[in-house]
Order: structure tokens, then C-alpha cells, then sequence
């Protein structure tokens, strides 16, 4: 398969959208584009799992590459491992119900899509890139989409988020490029990732790079204390904002961390561990029961996001094979699960015009689908086995408990400990808006979801589904990736 | 005598304008209406004859010499030009004395081609006053206005003080090596201090026509004051062409005390960068913004120049003609909006998105790519010239640097956020632009958001050394 798909269709889509005028039809072109995008992502899974069965065991498949700058040897590396296929899958699932979930965007219709696709185009780029140059410049690519759309459809304080956002990933973006620019000339005048996972590069050079590399992509995923953009900015975002926000984009930040921070610099990933282990413990802790605080269902899953990503943060501390699956499926799972809460938050929002758990509820009575689907999100937050959820979390703790020494240990069940928190945010949020009765007589003439919000709903519980019963796929999928890095990590 | 004319033929081309026009002027005239696409006209072809024809050689005992990166760097010019007499083409039609301002501005050209060409110090100095006091006077150019003829009068003051300066340090030279030839002076510099002395009395004349900071203190103002057609042209193109020349006299002429120059540039890029950027944060006006935005990217110029190499003059010959489409456009969209309206605000500018989005976009456009964030040209620019300097600079000068392009996407990020998300009552009303202006923002477009993917630039540029 030819992986320049992947970034042609998002890219004409975006193009197509910019010719219609009617806001109809560009409803529909982009709707069309992303079920255009999810056909290439599952083609892609097939063949990809074809040509691993057919014993091609080569580190990439479908790879290409273009010289961009000569006299810098830049190149356009593509490929794909099973991790990025599986990153691919995500981005997929949640732009197409992003797409679906933002029917009703009356304000600049086809600005909004545009941005939206660009912003897909980013993600993809992101995960299919083997070229340091090339993966930052689709990384730096979603700021201005984000800051637009946070900005012009936004809600509540939405100025402030979105300059806060920008800049906060600005800064890890400095840093990135700092750390980037070393690794260019420690590794002899390269931005290649496979080629510099063969480098020869000093544990001093090591060490002085990683921090900047892992602390730079670790502010797009939320690392702590590095997380205050996260809710702000995701819940002044438009609905696909901060679907796409929390979804995707924390993790290219994750996905940055593995694939470039520990995957290039073993060494310096080795000194840091522990600190990395401290602060996600933290996160994970603090996030729990600062969400415990919050009254706004966006703030709600907004902090109780640092909190699970903290979870993959501290699984890739741990530095054992199944943590490092694990990782990559919290991703995963978090990213499925955190993009349908915001859509049903949104849905929720749409109708009964706020998001104060405690003006909400009865609402079970009125929109039963709409709060299913808030309960089916919400038991998957708290790791209900048979959902994405539990699997994701079961293999970080696995992976964390092979380290047996008392640091690793405290850490680890501190983490687990979280559980219990979530749970009870979780339930008391879910509880109250669905539960008991209706608080306002106007809530009793809410609808319930549309067919684009069916969908939308729809697609990200089958993702949810399909790997909370049948992890066995994605596991194949991550295990081969997870484990090229442990070796580099054990130095084989 | 066919030698001369094919070295000298950029030159030549912009003296046959000139004379073109004078005689035009002393004759009969001609209406703005067809003078102005006749001088467009000539300017295109001016630049696509320069790309054509290009030799390397000397002329005059070695004072004048040309190459084709030379050759190059003076095409860039000529774009910047033809770009200027589009975009402000609004402005111009109605100006009364449409022939005498491309007199000015071309006369002011050719003392830039001479300067990059300059094989010694007295062509160089000539070529120098010949680009500044062409510009002084276009500076005045608003008659009626009192700021216009204030800002004249800053720019020629303090370009005779720094005129007098650089004498001074051209004597020193002199008075210690005996010569003023740039292909002598490498052999006969003894590092001595007072040659030193003489290097930095030459360095700041460069400094204060690049504003690097602390020679920056006129740039505001005569930006402020000046038609914004002489703004552009101010900021873009004599800048451009006192940076092309700098490395040359850097790389080739001072390369003995290299050691003395690196931490020189290093200090006032770091200088220009941080003041900059610190005070574009609290500009009202727009023309002062830009002003302050473009010390802060003399600074990052500078930053590519420390490399002392071939990639660094690529990657700073690369950043140039990326920062020219993207300060024309905005540049190009600021006048579009003062001519019409009169008002040169950024809170003029809040809701400007509703009543023009085309010129919103170009604007936003030309500012993300100042900016240096991707898809835009400016961030391919930006990581190069860093990429360039990372060879031999420390990873803090980076980080510093790094930590300047976000302080500048904050003050960008405002006068986007104006445009787009801010409310008005009364935002400018839709403006109908002339199709030249029309034409030279989509060519700036073009150049912002493709100069970056076509990679084969840089390499292009690269293999012109």
C-alpha cells in the first residue's frame, strides 16, 4: 500500500472543501474524505498483518523515500511498523466522528473543516514519518489549526486557552527542536531515525539530550507539571477540538516520547527513568483528585486525562517490555475512550447548554442513547474488564510489577491506587447527570442523539469494544514495536 | 567592452530604467495610470533577465566583482522591488510624483547592487551613501505629512553619523595595512587592536543599516513616519543587501579575526533578538510592530552569519527571501488598509476576518511564517539558519533562540487573534484592491507556503557557492 495515500486524501479533502460554498456539501465532502481515510486505515491493518505473515519482518513495511534537501541530507522517510498502524487506526476512528460530531457548526462551516483535515493531515504525517525533519514539521503543523479552532468556536474563556496551548507547545516544541538539532550533529549530519538508532552516541551526549527531547514531546502529552494547558484548552475547544486535542495530539506527544526520546537515546532514558516514574505518579495522583474537585464534565475528563495519560508516562519509566505495550495501548484506549467523552459531552452540552454536573439531572429519561453511552465511556475510564480501558491499565500494572524493587513497587501501586478515585469521579459525575430527577422542566423536551451523533458514538465503541474483547490483535500489533525498543534499551 | 556588459549587466539594466524615466519625466510625462504597469512591467523583466546571462569576474582593478550566488543575491532584490511596486500600487497610482519615486528607489537599487558587488572600501562606501540617500528622501515622500518629513530627517542624521563612523574605521584600516582592497586586506590584517578597533567602528555602519540592537533606537520612528511603500522597502530590501554584503566582508575580508567577530555577532543577535521581540510585545501601530519584529529577525540572520561557512551564507540567503515574502505581504496588506482606510491599529485590525478574509489570510499567512510555524516557509527558514549555527554554537545559544520564536509567536499570535476572533462594532470596511495588488499578494502567498517544500531552493542556493 502506497503510504502517500494516507497523506493525498486528507490533504484533497481539505483542498475540495475550500471549492464548495454551499456548507451542505462541505459537510458531506469532508464527511466523505474521513470515511475515505478510515477504508485506508483498516486497508493498511490487513495489509500490513498480510505482509507479516508473509515473514517480511524487515523493522518498516511499505517504506519510501525522497531526497527533500540534498546539502542537508534531509529525506522523506516514510513507513509504517505496528505501531504506527495502530496510531494511523486511531486517527482515523476519531476524525471521522469528529467530522460527524460537528454537523451543526453553523459559524464558517468550511474554515472549520479545513482546519479540522489539517490537523488530521498533521497526525498522520506524524505517525508515518522516519525522518526527525519531517516528523517535527507535521508535529509543528497543527498549531495553527488548533489555535484557530479553539479560538474562533471556542467557548468560555477561549482566547486565553488558546494562546496558553500555543505557546505551552511552543515551548516543547523549542525544546524538541534543540534536542533535535543535537542528535543531528552527534549522530553525523542525520535526521534518519533508523539510521540514528545505529549511531554511536555518547552517554554524556545521551544525557544532555533526552531530558530536552522526552520534556519537549512530554508537554503535548500532559507530562507533569507541564500539564496546565490540558484543561484549559481542552475544554474551551470546540467538541472535534478537544476530541482531536485529547485523542490525538497528547498522543503524538506520547508517541514522540517512545519513538524518539527512548527509542534513540537508551542511555539517557536509563538515567531518567526514575524522575519519569515520579512525576507521572504524581500525575496520576494529583490528576485523580483535582478531578474529584471539578463540577464541569469537561473539566471532569480534562483533568481525569493527565491522570491516564500519567498512566503510559509511567509504564514508559518502567522500562519492561509489557510496559511499554502497555503504554502504547493506554494510548490507544485512552485516545478512543477521551474522544468519545468529549463527544458526549459536547451532545450533552448542545442540548441542555451546560456542563455543571450538578444542574444536570434525570437525563437518562429524556436521551437514553446520549447517557448509555456517557455510562458505557465512564466504566471504561474506570478499567471495566470487556472495554479498552481495563486491558490498557491490566498490562501498564503487569509491565510495572515485573520491576521488583521497592521504588518500582511504591510507584506501582500508588498508580493503582488511582483506580479507586476514578472511580468514584466517575460514578458520582455519571450518577448525578443521569440519575435522580430532572432539575430543570426545560430538560424534559431534550431530544436525543441525531444519526450523525449515533454514528460518531457508534464507531468510537466498536474501537472501544473491539479491544476491550479481543485485545489480542493490538497486542500483536504493539509487542513487535515494544520490543525493537527494549532491545535498544537492553543494548543488544 | 562585451565582458563589461555582461558583468555589469544588472547594473546596467536598472541605469536604463532610470534614464527611461528621467527622460519620460523632463518630457512630455506620462498619466500614473499607464506610466505605473509600464514601470511594472520593465521591473519584470529586469528580474527575469537576471536570472539569465550570469558570469563570474572582476572589473576596475578588481572593484567591482560578480559571481552567479552574486548575481543571485541581486535577483532577490529585483524581486523585492517588482513586489514593492505591486503591492503598494494602490498607493502609488495616486501619488503625484509616481516617476521621481521610481527614481528614488532605483537609484537606491543600484547603489545595493554596487554594494554587493563592492571589491574594496571605497566602492563600498560610495555604493553605501548612493542606498541610503535615495531612501532619506523617499522616507519624506508624504509632503503633506509632518511625521513623513520627521522621519526623513532621523534616517538622513543618523545615517550621516553613521556614515562619518564608518569612515573613520575605513581610515584606520587604511592608515594600518596600506590598503583598501578586499582581496588584499586578509593578508595584511595583523590583529592588532587598533585593527580591532577599526573592525568594530566598520561593523556598527553595518549594525545601524541592519538595526541589530543597540543601533536600532531610528528604526521605529522612520518606520513609523515613512509611506509604508518606503517601509517595505526599508526593511526588506536594504536590509537584504547590507547582509548579503556583510558576509562577504565577514567570511572573506576579517576571516583572521573571525574569533573577535563570533562573539561580537553572537552578543548583538541575542541582543536584537531579546529586545525585539520584547518591545514588538507592547506596539500599537502596526508599522512599528513590524519594525520591532524585524530587529528581532536581524537577529536570527545574525545567528546565521556566526556559522562562518557555506551553509550558513545558504541558509541565510534562503531565510532572506522567505522573510521578503512574508514581510512584503504583511506589509503589502498593512498598506491595502491604511490607503483605504487611513488606519494603521492592530485594534483597527479586530474583526477584519468578517469584511476581508483574503487579506486576513495573507496577513495571517505572512505572519505564522515570521512566526517560523509550519506549513509555512518561515519555519524551513528558521530551522535551517539554526541548523547552519548548531555546528558550532553552544545548545543554549540554540535554546535561546528557540525560546525567542516563542515570545514572537505570542506578539504574532495578537494581531491574529485581532483579525479573527476579536469583536468590532465598526471593523474596516471591505476593501476592493487593484489587481496588481491582488497579483503581488498571491505571488507572496505562493512564495510563503511553497519556497519551504521545494526543497531543491536551498540546494539551488548551495550550489551557487
Amino acid at each position: 500500500m502506497n503510504l502517500l495515500l494516507l497523506l493525498g486524501v486528507p490533504l484533497f479533502t481539505a483542498c475540495a472543501i475550500l471549492l464548495w460554498r454551499n456548507q451542505q456539501q462541505v459537510k458531506w465532502v469532508a464527511l466523505a474524505g474521513s470515511v475515505v481515510q478510515m477504508v485506508l486505515a483498516i486497508v493498511l491493518l490487513f495489509a500490513f498483518r498480510g505482509e507479516r505473515a508473509a515473514q517480511h519482518t524487515s523493522q518498516l513495511l511499505f517504506e519510501q523515500s525522497y531526497p527533500l534537501i540534498q546539502s542537508l541530507n534531509i529525506h522523506f522517510h516514510i513507513g509504517v511498523d505496528g505501531i504506527s498502524v495502530s496510531m494511523i487506526l486511531l486517527t482515523a476512528f476519531v476524525v471521522i466522528a469528529g467530522v460527524l460530531v460537528s454537523w451543526n457548526v453553523e459559524k464558517m462551516t468550511r474554515e472549520f473543516y479545513f482546519l479540522l483535515l489539517l490537523l488530521a493531515l498533521g497526525a498522520y504525517g506524524f505517525f508515518i514519518s522516519f525522518n526527525l525533519f519531517v516528523l517535527f514539521f507535521f508535529l509543528e503543523i497543527s498549531v495553527i489549526p488548533k489555535y484557530l479552532l479553539i479560538g474562533i468556536w471556542g467557548s468560555g474563556k477561549k482566547e486565553y486557552s488558546a494562546n496558553k496551548l500555543v505557546l505551552m507547545l511552543m515551548f516543547g516544541s523549542a525544546l524538541i527542536m534543540v534536542g533535535m538539532l543535537g542528535l543531528y550533529f552527534a549522530g553525523n549530519h542525520d535526521f534518519d531515525l533508523i539510521s540514528l538508532s545505529h549511531a554511536t552516541i555518547s552517554p554524556e551526549r545521551q544525557n544532555l539530550l533526552f531530558p530536552l527531547l522526552f520534556l519537549g514531546f512530554g508537554v503535548f502529552t500532559a507530562l507533569f507539571p507541564l500539564h496546565t494547558w490540558v484543561p484549559d484548552g481542552h475544554s474551551s475547544a470546540p467538541t472535534a477540538g478537544s476530541m482531536f486535542l485529547a485523542g490525538i495530539s497528547m498522543k503524538l506527544g506520547g508517541y514522540g516520547c517512545l519513538r524518539v526520546a527512548i527509542f534513540l537515546l537508551p542511555e539517557g532514558a536509563k538515567e531518567y527513568a526514575n524522575i519519569i516514574i515520579i512525576l507521572s505518579s504524581i500525575a496520576i495522583l494529583y490528576g485523580a483528585f483535582v478531578t474529584m474537585m471539578q463540577k464541569d464534565l469537561k473539566y471532569i475528563n480534562a483533568y481525569s486525562s493527565v491522570s491516564h495519560v500519567g498512566f503510559s508516562l509511567l509504564a514508559m519509566g518502567m522500562l519492561t517490555q509489557t510496559a511499554i505495550t502497555g503504554a502504547l495501548m493506554q494510548m490507544i484506549s485512552h485516545g478512543l475512550m477521551t474522544a468519545l467523552f468529549f463527544a458526549v459531552i459536547g451532545m450533552i452540552y448542545d442540548r441542555t447548554h451546560t456542563r455543571m454536573v450538578d444542574e444536570m439531572g434525570g437525563l437518562m429519561k429524556v436521551m437514553p442513547f446520549i447517557t448509555t453511552v456517557l455510562f458505557i465511556v465512564g466504566l471504561c475510564s474506570l478499567g471495566l474488564p470487556g472495554l479498552s480501558g481495563f486491558v490498557a491499565e491490566m498490562t501498564v500494572f503487569m509491565g510495572s510489577w515485573q520491576r521488583d524493587d521497592t521504588f518500582h513497587r511504591i510507584a506501582t501501586i500508588a498508580a493503582a491506587m488511582s483506580i479507586v478515585v476514578t472511580a468514584v469521579y466517575i460514578l458520582r459525575a455519571v450518577g448525578q447527570t443521569a440519575m435522580g430527577p430532572i432539575k430543570h422542566a426545560a430538560h424534559l423536551q431534550l431530544k436525543d442523539a441525531a444519526w450523525n451523533e449515533k454514528l460518531a458514538a457508534i464507531i468510537l465503541l466498536a474501537g472501544i469494544l473491539s479491544i476491550g474483547i479481543a485485545p489480542g490483535w493490538l497486542n500483536d500489533l504493539l509487542t513487535p514495536g515494544a520490543e525493537i525498543i527494549m532491545n535498544r534499551i537492553a543494548g543488544k | 567592452m562585451n565582458e563589461f556588459v555582461v558583468l555589469m549587466k544588472s547594473e546596467l539594466m536598472v541605469t536604463a530604467i532610470i534614464f527611461l524615466l528621467l527622460f519620460i519625466k523632463v518630457g512630455k510625462g506620462m498619466k500614473n495610470e499607464q506610466l505605473l504597469p509600464m514601470v511594472q512591467t520593465l521591473l519584470l523583466v529586469n528580474l527575469i533577465l537576471g536570472f539569465f546571462f550570469n558570469k563570474e569576474g572582476n572589473l576596475f582593478g578588481d572593484m567591482f566583482h560578480t559571481s552567479s550566488l552574486i548575481a543571485f543575491e541581486k535577483n532577490i532584490l529585483n524581486l523585492g522591488v517588482y513586489l514593492i511596486a505591486l503591492l503598494c500600487s494602490d498607493w502609488l497610482k495616486k501619488s503625484d510624483n509616481l516617476s521621481e519615486f521610481f527614481l528614488l528607489m532605483l537609484s537606491a537599487l543600484l547603489g545595493m547592487f554596487l554594494l554587493i558587488s563592492s571589491g574594496n572600501l571605497l566602492i563600498f562606501y560610495l555604493a553605501l551613501e548612493l542606498a541610503t540617500i535615495p531612501v532619506a528622501a523617499m522616507a519624506n515622500f508624504d509632503l503633506e505629512k509632518k511625521r513623513s518629513s520627521e522621519s526623513a530627517m532621523k534616517m538622513i542624521l543618523s545615517s550621516a553619523f553613521s556614515s562619518g563612523i564608518l569612515l573613520f574605521g575605513i581610515s584606520l584600516i587604511y592608515g594600518i595595512t596600506g590598503s583598501i582592497s578586499f582581496s588584499e586586506l586578509p593578508q595584511l590584517a595583523d590583529g592588532s587592536s587598533l585593527f580591532t578597533l577599526a573592525f568594530i567602528f566598520l561593523f556598527s555602519a553595518f549594525a545601524f543599516k541592519l538595526s541589530v540592537v543597540p543601533f536600532h533606537l531610528w528604526t521605529a520612528d522612520v518606520y513609523e513616519g515613512s509611506p509604508i511603500a518606503v517601509t517595505s522597502f526599508l526593511s526588506v530590501i536594504s536590509k537584504a543587501s547590507v547582509a548579503f554584503i556583510l558576509m562577504t566582508v565577514l567570511f572573506k575580508v576579517f576571516q583572521p579575526i573571525q574569533a573577535i567577530w563570533y562573539a561580537l555577532i553572537i552578543i548583538l543577535a541575542v541582543a536584537s533578538m531579546l529586545i525585539g521581540n520584547l518591545f514588538a510585545i507592547r506596539q500599537q501601530n502596526i508599522k512599528r510592530f513590524l519594525a520591532f519584529s524585524s530587529i528581532a529577525q536581524v537577529g536570527f540572520i545574525l545567528i546565521g552569519i556566526s556559522s562562518n561557512d557555506t551553509m550558513g551564507s545558504t541558509s541565510v540567503i534562503y531565510f532572506i527571501l522567505i522573510y521578503l515574502f512574508s514581510n512584503l505581504a504583511a506589509f503589502g496588506v498593512a498598506s491595502v488598509i491604511s490607503e483605504h482606510t487611513g488606519k494603521e491599529n492592530i485594534d483597527d485590525y479586530k474583526g477584519l476576518y468578517k469584511t476581508n478574509p483574503f487579506l486576513s489570510w495573507i496577513i495571517a499567512l505572512a505572519l505564522f511564517s515570521l512566526a517560523g510555524i509550519p506549513p509555512t516557509a518561515g519555519f524551513f527558514g528558521k530551522l535551517f539558519l539554526l541548523t547552519a549555527a548548531g555546528a558550532k554554537a553552544s545548545y543554549g545559544l540554540i535554546l535561546v533562540a528557540a525560546l525567542n520564536m516563542i515570545i514572537s509567536l505570542y506578539y504574532y499570535l495578537r494581531v491574529v487573534r485581532a483579525i479573527f476572533m476579536d469583536k468590532n462594532d465598526s471593523p474596516v470596511p471591505a476593501i476592493q484592491t487593484g489587481a496588481s495588488v491582488k497579483l503581488g499578494m498571491y505571488i507572496c502567498a505562493a512564495g510563503i507556503v511553497l519556497t519551504g517544500m521545494m526543497g531543491w531552493i536551498y540546494d539551488y542556493i548551495q550550489s551557487l557557492h
